[in-house]
């Protein structure tokens, strides 16, 4: 059976076309990535039927939801998806509880999904059902729209920058709970988000959207190692990398994270060991070494093969896309020190990596 | 002291704000609707039709009602085509007046409440598979509350309060079409200053109450 989603939209607007023909894989998030005005929310309102594509095509999983060639076109609601919204959008009309039912008691009865207690319990949300949502804080407002369009029971849930309108705190207190969704729920999301950290931290899969086409698409890993991009993460280009904790070390508060091209050392993670942990390594925090060095106080050490070179928006420095056994990694160092240690391509070296930034 | 006349035109002044105020909300809303949500280029027609009675004397727009509803108006033929008879003179022509007259009242505060809603609930609604009608029932109508409240009492006050229409088109026959504001005219017309006192004072303090209802009991509104 067929389990990607497929989507080819061509819009035009007046100074901007958005021309998009995806193959999305039917799990996990896929995160659509660009700058404002990329195009990625219009592709998501698409999606959804929101925006008219004329000519378009999207098929999730087994249904066709628009075939303008064979004439269909399913209007929104009856789609079976999940839309969560920038801003606010609770109906101040209704108490929180029944904000919740109202999608919950239009959903297909046979369609299957999570019960209403169960949303409540994911989001966290017992002790705010009898509120008004004028009463509520900008991330109370977000984790009931979300357990509102979990509530629908969606085959595909469609986030639209969910965490944009909210303050850096508030943004850590969300993202948790899109985790936990993606843990446990077989439903594909598509992410449209224009902030680097959300994308590392949460998506399997990246599509990178600029003047509305798609510039790369892939795994999150594969395609955040790939340096042929056009400076799409500038200074926050790097590496995630999916570990395991390995083993705790309490004289030195210091935990080993396992992967496949070796380990690091992190300070003491809470979690057991066997845990699954997501880290991120800034390419601006990995230096390169053609000795291993072992009076460094840098305690990371990776022995790494290179595997290209490439320029990036500041012409003093460059970016190296390394492989550390089947592990992609990215160090960004000078110009003048690819010159001095003569780097090339298929050189075996060792990558000191200074900071690893941790998403529990 | 209200003589029987003057209290049988107070119920009858009821009677019609209170039909034609059912009929406005009914006719008046999907008017408003289709005013705030289309894209057509007959929408400034309509616009315009629909604010006429702002603007018109009364007594114009009773004269081509007149015209009209009359055995040789297009509405009269097709009333009598119906076997309804013609309109003017009659309790039903008096309905049919008001309701026109009454019709900006009625849509202008419903067609504010509609555009301040705007295109957001809507999409969510749809997203939470709520059909066009469902989500006009359950999120649209809640959401313009207080413009359906402003429409019903504006439209019930300025109903009662219409003088020149109702004598153009319904005359002034006791009963069937004496409103209070023509009996008032009929009390002055025979210098009948105390019986007039009377019913003027029923009207002033009605519209008091109804303002202040208004403006009183609906806050939100009033804030605006």
């Amino acid at each position: 059976m067929d389990n990607n989603l497929k989507v080819r939209f061509k819009i035009s607007y007046p100074g901007f076309v958005l021309d998009v023909n995806l193959d999305v894989p039917g799990h996990g998030i896929t995160a659509l990535f660009g700058h404002s005005g990329s195009g990625k929310t219009t592709c998501l309102r698409a999606v959804a039927g929101l925006e008219r594509a004329p000519g378009g095509y999207l098929k999730v999983k087994d249904e066709v939801w628009q075939d303008d060639s064979r004439g269909i076109f399913l209007p929104t609601h009856r789609r079976a998806l999940g839309y969560v919204f920038q801003e606010a959008s609770l109906f101040s009309h209704l108490s929180v509880r029944d904000n919740l039912n109202y999608g919950l008691k239009r959903s297909k009865a046979k369609a299957q999904g999570i019960c209403f207690e169960q949303a409540v319990e994911w989001l966290d949300i017992a002790a705010l059902l009898d509120r008004r949502p004028e009463h509520l804080s900008g991330g109370e407002r977000q984790r009931i729209a979300i357990a509102r369009a979990l509530l629908s029971r969606p085959r595909l849930l469609l986030f639209d920058e969910p965490l944009a309108a909210l303050d850096l705190k508030r943004k850590a207190e969300i993202l948790p709970y899109l985790e936990r969704l993606h843990d446990h729920l077989d439903i594909p999301m598509l992410y449209v988000s224009h902030s680097p950290d959300e994308v590392a931290r949460l998506a399997d899969h990246l599509v990178l959207l600029a003047d509305g086409k798609v510039v790369a698409t892939g795994p999150l890993q594969e395609t955040l190692a790939r340096i042929d991009l056009p400076a799409t993460f500038a200074d926050d280009a790097g590496v995630v990398i999916d570990a395991v904790i390995g083993e705790h070390d309490d004289n030195d508060y210091l935990s080993r994270l396992d992967f496949a091209g070796g380990a690091i050392y992190v300070s003491r993670q809470a979690q057991a060991v066997g845990c699954r942990l997501r880290c991120r390594i800034h390419a601006r925090d990995v230096s390169l070494n053609l000795e291993r060095s072992d009076s460094s106080s840098i305690l990371n050490i990776i022995g790494a093969r290179v595997i290209a070179v490439a320029d990036t928006d500041n012409p003093a420095n460059v970016l190296v896309r390394l492989d550390a056994a089947g592990t992609p990694l990215l160090a960004r160092i000078t110009r003048r020190s690819l010159h001095n240690l003569a780097l090339e391509p298929g050189m075996m070296l060792w990558a000191q990596i200074k900071a690893v930034a941790l998403f529990d | 002291m209200l003589s029987e006349a003057d209290i049988a035109a107070l119920l009858l002044t009821l009677k019609v704000a209170g039909i034609a105020t059912v009929l406005l909300l009914i006719f008046g809303t999907p008017i408003a609707w289709w005013l705030v949500r289309t894209p057509s280029r007959w929408k400034g027609v309509v616009n315009t039709l629909v604010a006429l009675p702002l603007v018109l004397p009364p007594t114009v727009l009773g004269f081509y009602l007149l015209v009209l509803m009359g055995p040789n108006g297009a509405v009269g033929h097709l009333t009598v085509e119906l076997g309804l008879g013609t309109l003017p003179f009659t309790f039903g022509g008096v309905i049919v007046a008001s309701v026109l007259y009454s019709l900006p009242f009625v849509v202008q505060p419903l067609q504010t409440a509609f555009a301040a809603i705007g295109e957001r609930p809507l999409e969510v609604a749809a997203t939470l598979r709520a059909g066009p009608l469902d989500t006009f029932f359950s999120v649209v109508v809640p959401l313009a509350r207080p413009g359906f409240m402003t429409a019903t009492v504006l439209g019930f006050a300025h109903t009662v309060g219409e003088f020149g229409v109702v004598l153009m088109v319904g005359g002034n026959i006791p009963v069937k079409t004496r409103v209070v504001s023509v009996q008032i005219y009929n009390h002055v017309e025979a210098m009948e200053y105390g019986q007039a006192h009377w019913l003027a004072a029923c009207l002033l303090a009605f519209s008091f109450v109804v303002l202040l209802l208004l403006y009183g009991l609906n806050p939100k509104q009033g804030r605006r």
